[in-house]
């Protein structure tokens, strides 16, 4: 049993999917999705202790031997982000349970849990595999089920915003696919591990700059990397909240982990940074990324978009540390991926609350919530003081890497702009908590606390974030060694 | 014993969540027990010594609690100011409202409970940051002593205290984040975040070598000047103490501004610049100072120039110095609060803090006009009194060092202290011209916090060994020499007789005739002069320099709204087919910039 856990954590899910459309009851249908994203996070914190304690994990399907059939591997860092995937995935389901019935007709949520699952699924098998083409696969089961849920929101624009996103994610996949296709025309294998020993060795020629080009763009167009990340403002504004809540946490992540398995384990530390120079266009970008959309999110009125111009932001803090392209740049980018999830996830699922008594999350309806909804605006808060960066929050375990590892190389203007990003955040943060705190709640209006099971799910991801901002030796032992593996030191 | 190895803001901290849930009695228990039983222990239990320590992140040690000499002065100190303050602030919550009283702008609302639990985790804090021994846990108590106190000023409950509260709270956060970014400098030079000595050189006259600290220092610098409030980052303090409430004001002036200094005093002592900074801030608050009406803003501008000397005190950086420096902070908490305390219980009772609407008062407050002549007398240096004994030791390190023009610009700030604290704050509100105002004493808590402070006053002016022995550095000194008290006493009764002269020739001293007293002591003719074109001037470069900046910050925003507003470019909904271009002129970029 436990030896076929890499392939049981896929497909579990995978098979629980098309049970929870069949049953076309919404309770049992979620309490499918509930068993599925407890077991991705119950089987994911399994392979994570087992990796860091052993080494990575080699597991054949089907017992094909590796360059020919599919292989999964779980090293520290793959086993990071599926930790991340089933954790937002636990924290989430048992919160969309009142949510989705207040925000999805009844008819459709069988069908949405069905989606939600296979997006799940989808996600996982990205992290998981260690083949480039089985990539490619899951990240179209995850993408569809992604449009699908994201097509499912109360407001009508939730449609268009899906269908960009369709585009968008459809270009993004099949220049990602182009990518792939040239590597194996130029090496005859699909085999992560295979690419690896095989690329270094090959004459000098354009198909693999080409490749590496196509798969650049895909890449940074799935994790919306500025000017890239147009498709995702609306499609987190109009989607159901708790789609919201978690595709935010868990699917731009898993995109930056494929950036990171492409250019350091594939292509290699030395070909994308050395000779391809990935940091000079991967940094400008980064940079602009935390500057204007912080800037952008300061002038939103509803909040979900604010915090949706704000993830783009946030992605350019984990792509500057990738840029770095150092031990200690990279932990950052690799611990954020973590701490981001926790922070969003928490301020996404406050959001899902106010959304489910108030019905809008735009900022003139939420004059004094606080007093309403404490609980729910305390969340908020906490969420926000871990995104602005503050001490005891993983929004400082974060923003203290990424200084230091921009100030290691003497890069003073990018830890300024660390910096500034964070004070642009103090900003959009004070935009909400000024109205929910310091007007007063509209007389006629009447608004209760939100229910229980959404506040704990949201407590419990506003908790880690102070658990993992005070204690942070476990993610920054995770996040390092995933670094190493990934630089190609030690194991 | 087990509470000395407590971190001395746990006891504020564990207070504060237990007073926000009492009320009546069991709360007047609570808030006069933490800061005595604190203090208490902190004098009996703990000695210099790192008493907590642990790793963090790895590779960095953080010290929440290191005790030193320098450290445990200000712990002492901040315990007696948090008591006074909270004595000072018992009679909240018998349904009277703090400082609402005739106030227009206030919409009233028993703010009692909000004001103690703010102001006991802000002692707590500024405890935290003195007895921080590395730059993270600073940096937390930093931020912190922000976050809490801003409630003091918000607890008016007016428009304008809220706005001043805002731009308080901005100013705050800006100072915690460059304390953060030095500190991040710093550490990547040294590799460790320990909280000690940065720049300039103690003990010496040589040049101080704020330039070897390397731009870390520089921001550390410019942190901490924001929060001790040096020249051009001084404003908020003229803002933000008049907004407060009139308890609120006691502990404000009690531990921001101090926590700076013992930041200053810890990082860098002997850093000239700190000689030439700290002298302008002694003498150009008094040009403003004595134009202004509002007391309680009078009062802000002699904190500024209270601290300038302690700040000139620190860059001398001579033990002599240095110890004055600190003393005095020690001897202007309790001064300045009590002159901050007196104006509480005027505004308290009478509700107003201008001078032109006050006058007369001592007819029915006359142990509050006693008590407020006191603490003017304290921080106008009378001998027997506590600047005297303090200030002086700055004085006579400057005259050592062979800083004769620094030494001249401080006589002349301290004739302006005589001026615009000394004879003006209790003459308008106490003499002056009868307002008619026939106020009653304030509530008795107020008064005995007062007395206090008064006698605290006279006795370390009077034995000030005790003090002189808890001071951070060795060194030999008599205040009560010769030279000395007769320099200073004939600086006063100077400027005593100038005051009687106006007086009694009938020149009725309005806000700006009093202005000429002290002046005339030293520069006679030059004085109206001065205070034309070197006042005018200053206020007219100041005025200049912020509106400029004001335009500045304005242009940016437009500039950025235009871009980044609901429809700028950066922010609007984009055609999927613009994005899809975007997209291709991506792919192209990419592939002319590898090929």
């Amino acid at each position: 049993m436990s030896h076929h856990l890499p392939v049981l954590l896929v497909v579990i899910p995978l098979v629980a999917a098309p049970f929870a459309a069949l049953v076309n009851r919404p309770r049992v249908s979620w309490a499918i999705a509930l068993g599925s994203a407890w077991w991705a996070f119950l089987a994911a914190f399994a392979l994570l202790r087992q990796v860091m304690a052993d080494g990575p994990i080699h597991y054949a399907l089907g017992d094909w031997a590796a360059p020919y059939g599919i292989e999964y591997v779980v090293d520290p860092a793959n086993a990071w982000v599926l930790l991340i995937v089933g954790m937002i995935a636990a924290v989430v389901t048992p919160y969309a349970l009142l949510s989705i019935e207040r925000e999805v007709p009844d008819a459709r949520i069988p069908l949405f849990y069905a989606a939600f699952i296979l997006c799940m699924t989808g996600l996982l098998g990205i992290a998981i595999t260690g083949d480039v083409f089985n990539v490619f696969v899951f990240l179209e089961i995850s993408s569809l089920s992604a449009y699908a849920l994201i097509a499912l929101g109360r407001d009508r624009r939730a449609l268009t915003a899906s269908y960009q996103y369709l585009i968008m994610g459809s270009v993004g996949a099949t220049f990602i696919v182009i990518g792939i296709g040239l590597l194996y025309v130029m090496t005859g294998t699909l085999n992560m591990a295979d690419l690896a020993q095989i690329l270094p060795e090959l004459e000098p020629n354009r198909t693999i700059p080409v490749a590496f080009t196509f798969l650049t763009v895909g890449i940074t167009l799935k994790l919306a990397l500025f000017p890239l990340h147009l498709w995702l403002p609306n499609a987190y504004t109009y989607a159901p909240s708790v789609v919201t809540a978690f595709i935010a946490s868990t699917a731009t992540k898993v995109a930056v982990y494929l950036l990171l398995r492409f250019f350091f384990t594939i292509f290699g530390a030395s070909f994308s940074f050395g000779e391809m120079q990935l940091d000079k266009v991967l940094m400008p970008l980064a940079l602009v990324a935390i500057l204007t959309m912080s800037i952008v999110a300061i002038y939103q009125d509803n909040v979900k978009r604010l915090l949706a111009y704000s993830s783009v932001a946030q992605i350019g803090y984990m792509v500057l540390g990738i840029s770095l392209a150092s031990a200690l740049g990279l932990t950052a980018g690799i611990l954020h991926l973590f701490n981001h999830a926790l922070m969003k996830g928490a301020l996404f699922m406050a959001m899902g609350c106010v959304m489910y008594r108030v019905g809008s999350v735009r900022i003139e309806r939420m004059n004094g919530l606080a007093r309403a909804m404490p609980w729910t605006m305390a969340a908020f808060v906490a969420g926000g003081l871990s995104i602005i960066g503050v001490p005891l929050t993983v929004g400082f375990i974060s923003k203290w890497y990424l200084i230091q590892a921009a100030l290691e190389q003497g890069l003073w203007p990018v830890a300024v702009v660390v910096l500034v990003g964070s004070l642009l955040a103090v900003v959009y943060v004070w935009k909400v908590v000024e109205v929910a705190y310091f007007r007063d709640l509209d007389a006629d209006a009447d608004i209760q606390e939100a229910p229980l099971s959404m506040l704990i799910a949201t407590w419990a991801l506003v908790l880690a974030n102070f658990w993992f901002g005070i204690d942070a030796s476990a993610t920054t032992g995770v996040a390092r060694r995933a670094a190493e593996v990934l630089l190609g030191v030690g194991s | 014993m087990m509470l000395s190895s407590l971190p001395p803001f746990a006891l504020f901290f564990i207070g504060a969540v237990a007073v926000g849930f009492t009320k009546g009695l069991p709360r007047k228990v609570l808030v006069l027990a933490i800061p005595l039983l604190g203090g208490l222990n902190l004098w009996f239990n703990v000695d210099p010594g790192l008493h907590l320590q642990f790793q963090f992140l790895g590779e960095y040690t953080v010290t929440p609690f290191r005790a030193d000499k320098l450290s445990l002065l200000f712990g002492y100190l901040f315990h007696l100011a948090a008591f006074l303050g909270f004595l000072y602030a018992l009679h909240l919550g018998d349904g009277d409202v703090d400082g609402a009283v005739a106030e227009e702008d206030q919409t009233g609302g028993d703010t009692a409970g909000l004001q103690h639990v703010s102001a006991m985790l802000y002692a707590g804090s500024a405890l935290g940051a003195v007895f921080a021994g590395d730059f993270i846990t600073l940096f937390v108590f930093w931020e912190l002593l922000a976050l809490t106190s801003v409630f003091l000023i918000w607890a008016r409950n007016s428009e304008r205290s809220y706005a001043t509260g805002f731009r308080y709270l901005i100013i705050h956060v800006v100072s915690g984040v460059l304390l953060l970014s030095g500190a991040l400098m710093l550490a990547n030079r040294t590799g460790s975040i320990e909280f000690g000595h940065i720049a300039g050189e103690l003990g010496s006259d040589g040049s101080g070598g704020l330039i070897a600290a390397g731009p870390g220092g520089w921001i550390l610098l410019i942190a901490f000047g924001i929060k001790a409030g040096f020249p051009l980052a001084h404003n908020w303090i003229t803002e933000s103490y008049p907004e407060s409430t009139p308890t609120g004001a006691v502990f404000l002036s009690a531990f921001t501004t101090k926590v700076a200094v013992y930041a200053l005093a810890r990082g860098f002592g002997g850093a000239d610049a700190l000689i030439y900074i700290g002298t302008a801030m002694t003498f150009f608050p008094i040009f403003y100072a004595v134009l202004e009406n509002d007391l309680r803003r009078v009062l802000g501008y002699s904190m500024i120039n209270q601290i300038g000397f302690m700040v000139a005190g620190i860059g001398i950086g001579t033990a002599l110095a240095v110890n004055g420096a600190v003393a005095h902070a020690f001897a202007d908490v309790i001064f300045k609060g009590l002159l901050f305390m007196a104006m509480g219980a005027v505004m308290t009772m009478t509700g107003r803090t201008k001078g032109t609407d006050l006058g007369g008062l001592y007819k029915t407050m006359p142990f509050t006009a006693t008590l407020c002549i006191v603490g003017a007398m304290a921080i106008s240096a009378f001998p027997f009194f506590s600047a005297f004994v303090t200030k002086s030791m700055i004085m006579v390190a400057a005259i050592e060092e062979h800083h004769y023009i620094v030494w001249l610009f401080m006589l002349f700030a301290s004739a302006g202290v005589l001026e615009h604290a000394g004879i003006k704050i209790p003459f308008f509100s106490f003499f002056a011209h009868d307002s008619g105002i026939r106020a009653k004493e304030p509530p008795k808590n107020m008064l005995i916090a007062m007395s206090i402070g008064a006698v605290l006053c006279v006795l370390i002016g009077m034995f000030p060994r005790q003090l002189y022995a808890l001071l951070p550095m060795e060194m030999d000194y008599h205040p009560y020499d010769t030279t000395h008290v007769l320099v200073q006493l004939q600086l006063l009764c100077f400027g005593a007789l100038g005051f009687i002269t106006l007086m009694k020739s009938g020149v009725y001293p309005d806000e700006k005739r009093a202005v000429h007293i002290d002046a005339e002591i030293l520069y006679r003719k030059l004085a109206p002069w001065l205070v034309r074109t070197v006042g005018g001037a200053v206020a007219r470069i100041d005025a200049y320099v912020r509106a400029s900046v004001l335009e500045l910050v304005g242009s940016v925003l437009q500039v950025a709204a235009k871009a980044h507003g609901p429809v700028g470019p950066l922010a609007r909904s984009w055609p999927t087919g613009s994005m899809v271009l975007w997209v291709a002129i991506l792919l192209v970029a990419y592939l002319l910039f590898y090929l």
